[in-house]
């Protein structure tokens, strides 16, 4: 790329959130510079569980809450554009997703959780049911004997996560956006209300960029005067041989996805420091796969993955526009499957605008800055 | 489309969807299979086309097959053994079927 390249707009990041926001910019009439990184760098596009999931999201974050559930109603209008638009069907699938409990513990917290998230968005949050175990089996026969109860919630569901990458960077494509792989930015240098972006492939000035560079966010957004605090954290999955379908609703731990896979899902590990993925981790998930749906002893695991969290320290979202330097965006979020429906049709059209509306104000980042400012 | 180089010396006896094949001691199920003039394996999960192996070093689970009731082998790499019981699949496996393993 040549130093003297100028553009009006660049995405940094193609995974699943700046490829959506590109996606979204096109639709109202603009062509974002997307600069993505390595194939080998760490992309939490290709290691996520691929929900679009509601239930439990937001306690104590009402605004979070209510944006993941906004964005699941976008869904489906979402995964028909990108059919029309590519011929991908993203395969998604919202008839609901239980979490289920093995102790009396586990299902007292889960109901807890989504009592407080109702009472704080004062009952704007999705509706769900508290099931008894046989309940749930009434709904779910190849239910084990050790789920004591689970929660069901019409709002949530799944897609496939590698179709959406895919029909994203195929609906860029087709929109004319200007996308290079191996553009690792290394500085980003505000100049004259622009922004020069440099790497070791040259660089270019941009009048406004958006930073959805995932983990990569804490390193960049720094230089135009934001800041994204992320923790570690890593989770692995385990995918099982394809088996004929079974399992027809999503949730938060195993899943079997379109094509027969089961995905069996949700550790945690905050003090990892390789993506290589345990044996010991490994087991837990198996165990509890087993004990949710027994069936699944005499299935084999085929393949283990792991990958690291886009997670901030509170876990919620940054949405903000830097007002040391307009212009600049980060847009940083673990629930990038769930969030696309909204990155696409409600964020980027802000973005194009030049401003964010109110309610994404609790997103931005002074709250993890108060105790300073205070 | 398959044939041996040599005689079969110390043979076996299986069954591929209930059809006898004589095989050679020691050889893997799958080159038993080939040699036995099997050409599909399985119909594929997704697309539901015809299969057979690819590889033959346990990478590409194209040659997989029922044996004795156990799904999803791969024939690459089991030994062919007197008595065996192999099918062919089609589709994807079953995992409440009553009596399969």
């Amino acid at each position: 790329m040549s130093t003297a390249l100028t553009r009006d707009f660049a995405v940094v990041g193609g995974g699943l959130v700046g490829a959506a926001i590109a996606v979204g910019l096109a639709r109202v009439g603009l062509k974002p510079l997307v600069l993505d990184g390595e194939d080998l760098d760490m992309r939490a596009s290709r290691a996520n569980f691929a929900l679009v999931w509601v239930q439990g999201k937001g306690v104590g974050a009402p605004h979070y809450a209510l944006w993941s559930k906004a964005s699941a109603e976008l869904w489906p209008s979402f995964a028909g554009d990108l059919f029309e638009n590519t011929g991908i069907d993203v395969r998604l699938r919202q008839t609901g997703g239980f979490s289920f409990a093995l102790s009396r513990d586990e299902l007292d917290h889960l109901r807890e959780d989504l009592e407080t998230i109702e009472s704080e968005t004062k009952r704007a949050s999705p509706p769900y049911e508290v099931l008894s175990h046989n309940e749930t089996k009434e709904r779910l026969p190849e239910l084990g004997r050790e789920v004591v109860g689970s929660i069901y919630s019409p709002a949530d569901g799944d897609v496939n996560s590698l179709r959406l990458l895919r029909a994203l960077h195929i609906a860029m494509q087709r929109a004319g956006i200007d996308y290079r792989s191996r553009h690792l930015i290394d500085k980003i240098e505000p100049v004259n209300g622009a922004f020069r972006l440099t790497g070791r492939w040259g660089s270019v000035t941009v009048q406004r960029v958006v930073l959805a560079a995932g983990i990569d966010n804490q390193r960049l957004s720094p230089m135009v005067g934001l800041s994204t605090p992320l923790r570690s954290s890593k989770g692995q999955i385990l995918v099982t041989e394809k088996c004929a379908p079974f399992l027809p609703f999503a949730s938060g731990t195993i899943r079997q996805a379109d094509e027969g896979g089961v995905m069996i899902g949700d550790s945690e590990e905050t003090n990892a420091t390789t993506v290589a993925e345990h044996t010991d981790v490994a087991t837990v998930l198996a165990r509890r796969a087993i004990k949710t749906f027994p069936l699944l002893a005499d299935v084999n695991v085929i393949r283990t993955w792991a990958g690291f969290r886009v997670d901030t320290v509170d876990g919620l979202p940054i949405y903000e526009q830097s007002a040391q330097f307009p212009g600049a965006y980060v847009v940083t979020s673990h629930s990038a499957v769930t969030l696309a429906a909204g990155h696409a049709l409600s964020l980027a059209p802000q973005i194009a605008r030049g401003s964010l509306s109110g309610d994404f104000d609790p997103f931005r980042s002074g709250r993890f800055h108060v105790r300073q400012a205070a | 489309m398959f044939a041996r180089l040599h005689e079969i010396a110390d043979p076996v006896i299986f069954t591929f969807d209930g059809v006898s094949i004589r095989a050679e001691r020691g050889q893997t199920l799958a080159t038993a299979l080939l040699a036995g003039g099997v050409d599909v394996f399985r119909w594929s999960v997704v697309g539901g086309v015809p299969r057979a192996p690819y590889c033959l070093m346990g990478v590409c689970f194209d040659c997989l097959v029922t044996v004795d009731g156990v799904q999803n082998r791969q024939s690459c790499l089991i030994e062919v053994r007197q008595g065996m019981d192999v099918r062919s699949q089609a589709g994807g496996r079953q995992v409440n079927t009553a009596g399969v393993r």
